[in-house]
């Protein structure tokens, strides 16, 4: 299969959008010039995302259907000790999906982007930084060892940072990409001491190499006078790191506020691609994953934490970003559940569906929001199916496979997660299969809150209480003006560019769940890529008992309580937000604490900045104003100094000028010298007696 | 009564107590301090010349001579520069002369 899968077509599938990112960053840019402009930009760039996104196709063909696999080292960049630093492909079915789905939401999103960024002034840097994102994610992903991994990694949060940023005069958009850094930093290093732990026992870097040395780390302890094995230190700080870049609890905070940046990289970025990074990073890690039950449990634990108490969150948001930001939390809650079921798959599965029909409804929030003249508050919409008829229709594709709508995408993957988690032996995973259960009811209720407050009920555009100019200035203020319908509030339907990838994208949102679940979850597609121990973990093997095709899942589905529980969180929304919307605002009322504290996100955000910002805030002042001014400057530098100067004193002292001081230190020398050698004699016969 | 070593060695110590007594009390004339110094040394040179005598080794009277010589060497030296010192400063009092302070 040498011929399918080469170095060098493999090689053109980040480069091609490097190149792209390097045009349209460098030479789009002040920076270099502003030598081409936004046709050529967005040409470039988007010419670079389509090489990708083919060559990436082809490779996710022959991988599937010619069986061809790569693993090779390209580049050996440097030697420490036993310790290569390689940068190296390896494309087997894990990769050979990620890599198309990320290319294929990427240019739906570089397409999508000529439309919502029309009048931006930063046309160009956006097409720079998205193509980046491109580059940095599919190094990530098909990396071959953990330093390329790593740096893919840091790429993805770099660019992440950067775009969270885009719109840098605006305060808060400045606040949040620093919280996305901050928080971010927290897991990596879990996340490279995970990576530092693995160069250290195993001596390789490579992938291939570390796992099958992964029976030998399983068997040892970690010491340091505690009794826990290695391999539990080893996955729970790779987990770490999972946490902090796939927004999970408590890590999950810099998500939400992601939202300060443009519609178009919420989509790619903080829902279907980057996020997802570490459920990848996980499935990739099986081999090292199953050997330790309790680093399963963790993770167990915290998805099924961030699956129903970040769904909670959603159902109480009027941003419409916002609320989709809530419901990606809670979705990558479920694929970590997956994952601490050991149904890797499943989980890999989830990311693949879920990519799609959440990058559909970011997009088609994105596509409202521009409708409604960048208002972003749903409480202010109502019935925009009439004005954006295609943005409905997509929506609502979305909306039914994010709540698992039988038939859908995600239907497909929800329910397998459902089942492999009730299907679970491990501590922690009653706990889990009520959590995701009870998050079925909950995502469906948000989802259908959004959907029927923004496409259908009465119109409320003219009862939004701050007037539309100055919302502008302090939501968007790099978004110029619309021009067309501008003063007149009704909503009016996107530009092709806009609708054409929102059609593209409920396509696969539709139907890719049951195209693609036979090969993916019970055919061989990820046979070599990812390993479950079957005799331990049964949950995969007794899912696969359980499946006799996607037509009969879908007929089964539909008496399952899973099913029952999305359709009652249908018609709740229904019930409390169209057929009688007093009703919210009476139960507000009367669970105001509760309400309260949903409406401060649990006050996570209050203790991070009170009790751990606080606390390293004050530690840093510590070590500032006890470490470093006090013991080095006072006693090290200026201590040092002030010894020798007040030594000096002395001699000085000593130092006189008169002659018969310097007479009398003579003489005084005589006098020790004679008194020491005529007296130490006698002194040591003395002794000797 | 015969003069014995302990004799000597007293008188050789008389002088040389002497000589650092000036060292010490004297502050006014630098002339004094260099003649102090010279007393001691030839209190020096009398134990060398009572040990020798006592001992019956010629070295230590050798010895004297170099002394002898140096010291002489010194006073020439010393009382040059003293001359010199008086030129430049119109003074030759001990407790004048700290030009040398650190």
């Amino acid at each position: 299969m040498a011929t399918t899968l080469n170095a060098a077509t493999l090689l053109a599938v980040p480069l091609a959008p490097l190149a792209g990112a390097v045009l349209a960053g460098i030479f789009g840019t002040a920076f270099g010039g502003n030598l081409i402009g936004r046709r050529a930009s967005h040409t470039l760039t988007i010419l670079g995302v389509l090489i990708a996104f083919v060559i990436s196709a082809m490779t996710l063909k022959s991988v599937a259907v010619d069986g061809a696999r790569f693993n090779q080292t390209l580049y050996e960049w440097m030697v420490v000790g036993g310790l290569k630093m390689e940068i190296g492909f390896l494309v087997d079915g894990l990769t050979a999906m990620m890599m198309c789905v990320v290319t294929f939401v990427s240019l739906m999103v570089h397409i999508y982007t000529i439309g919502y960024m029309e009048e931006d002034e930063g046309y160009n840097r956006f097409f720079g930084y998205i193509s980046l994102f491109t580059f940095s994610m599919l190094m990530l992903v098909m990396s071959n060892n953990f330093l390329q991994l790593f740096f893919g990694w840091e790429a993805v949060g770099l660019v992440s940072y950067l775009l969270i940023g885009f719109w840098f005069n605006k305060p808060t958009a400045v606040f949040a990409n620093m919280k996305a850094f901050l928080v971010n930093r927290v897991g990596d290093f879990g996340f490279i001491l995970g990576i530092g732990l693995i160069a250290a026992y195993a001596g390789t870097l490579n992938y291939g190499e570390t796992f099958a040395k992964a029976g030998e780390l399983g068997g040892l302890p970690f010491g340091y006078g505690t009794d826990w094995m290695l391999i539990t230190v080893i996955c729970i700080c790779l987990f770490i790191g999972a946490m902090g870049k796939s927004a999970q609890f408590p890590l999950h905070v810099w998500l939400p506020d992601s939202m300060e940046g443009p519609t178009p990289i919420s989509a790619l970025i903080h829902a279907a691609t980057m996020v997802t990074a570490g459920i990848f990073m996980v499935a990739r890690m099986s081999p090292l994953f199953e050997l330790s039950d309790t680093a399963l449990s963790f993770i167990l634990v915290i998805g099924s934490i961030t699956a129903l108490f970040m769904g909670f969150l959603g159902i109480i948001q009027n941003d419409i970003k916002r609320v989709v930001a809530y419901s990606t939390l809670s979705q990558l809650g479920y694929m970590t559940v997956a994952l601490g079921a050991s149904a890797y798959s499943v989980a890999v599965f989830h990311l693949m569906t879920h990519a799609f029909f959440k990058a559909l409804l970011f997009l088609a929030a994105g596509s409202v929001i521009i409708g409604m003249h960048h208002n972003q508050d749903i409480r202010w919409m109502g019935n925009v199916r009439k004005y954006m008829p295609i943005t409905w229709i997509t929506a609502l594709l979305g909306s039914l496979a994010l709540i698992g709508t039988p038939l859908f995408s995600g239907f497909y993957s929800k329910d397998s997660i459902i089942m492999a988690v009730g299907a679970s032996n491990l501590w922690g995973s009653g706990f889990a299969y009520f959590a995701v259960m009870a998050g079925v009811f909950v995502t469906a209720f948000y989802s259908f809150r959004m959907y029927f407050l923004v496409f259908h009920g009465k119109e409320r555009y003219d009862q939004n209480p701050e007037p539309h100019h100055a919302h502008f200035s302090d939501e968007e203020p790099d978004v110029q003006s619309h021009g067309h319908g501008h003063d007149a509030h009704e909503p009016h339907e996107s530009p092709w560019v806009v609708t054409a990838p929102l059609l593209l994208l409920a396509l696969p949102s539709v139907v890719i769940g049951f195209l693609t679940i036979q090969p993916m979850l019970f055919g061989d597609f990820f046979k070599d890529a990812i390993f479950v121990d079957a005799a331990k973990h049964p949950a995969m093997a007794s899912l696969a008992e359980q499946f006799h095709g996607p037509v009969a899942m879908a007929l089964h589905g539909l008496v399952t309580p899973v099913f029952w529980l999305a359709l009652a969180g249908v018609v709740l929304a229904w019930y409390m937000y169209l057929k009688n919307p007093a009703l919210p605002a009476a139960i507000q009322r009367r669970v105001q604490p509760l309400y309260t504290l949903l409406e401060n996100k649990y006050y996570m955000d209050w203790i991070n900045e009170n009790v751990i910002a606080k606390a390293a805030r004050g530690l840093g002042v510590g070590f500032w104003k006890g470490g470093d001014q006090g013991v080095i400057e006072r006693i090290f530098v200026n201590g040092s100094a002030k010894l020798v100067g007040r030594f000096s004193g002395v001699i000085r002292w000593v130092q006189s000028g008169y002659i018969y001081h310097y007479a009398f230190a003579m003489l005084l020398g005589i006098i020790v010298l004679m008194t020491y050698f005529v007296s130490w004699p006698m002194v040591q016969e003395w002794l000797a007696k | 009564m015969s003069l014995t070593l302990g004799h000597y060695l007293t008188l050789g110590a008389i002088l040389f107590a002497l000589s650092v007594i000036g060292v010490f009390l004297n502050r006014r004339n630098l002339i004094v301090l260099l003649m102090c110094i010279e007393l001691m040394l030839l209190a020096v040179n009398m134990n060398f010349v009572a040990f020798s005598y006592y001992l019956g080794d010629m070295h230590g009277q050798v010895f004297v001579f170099f002394i002898l010589t140096v010291a002489a060497a010194e006073a020439a030296i010393g009382l040059a520069i003293l001359v010199l010192l008086f030129r430049n400063r119109n003074s030759i009092s001990v407790e004048e002369l700290n030009t040398l302070k650190g």
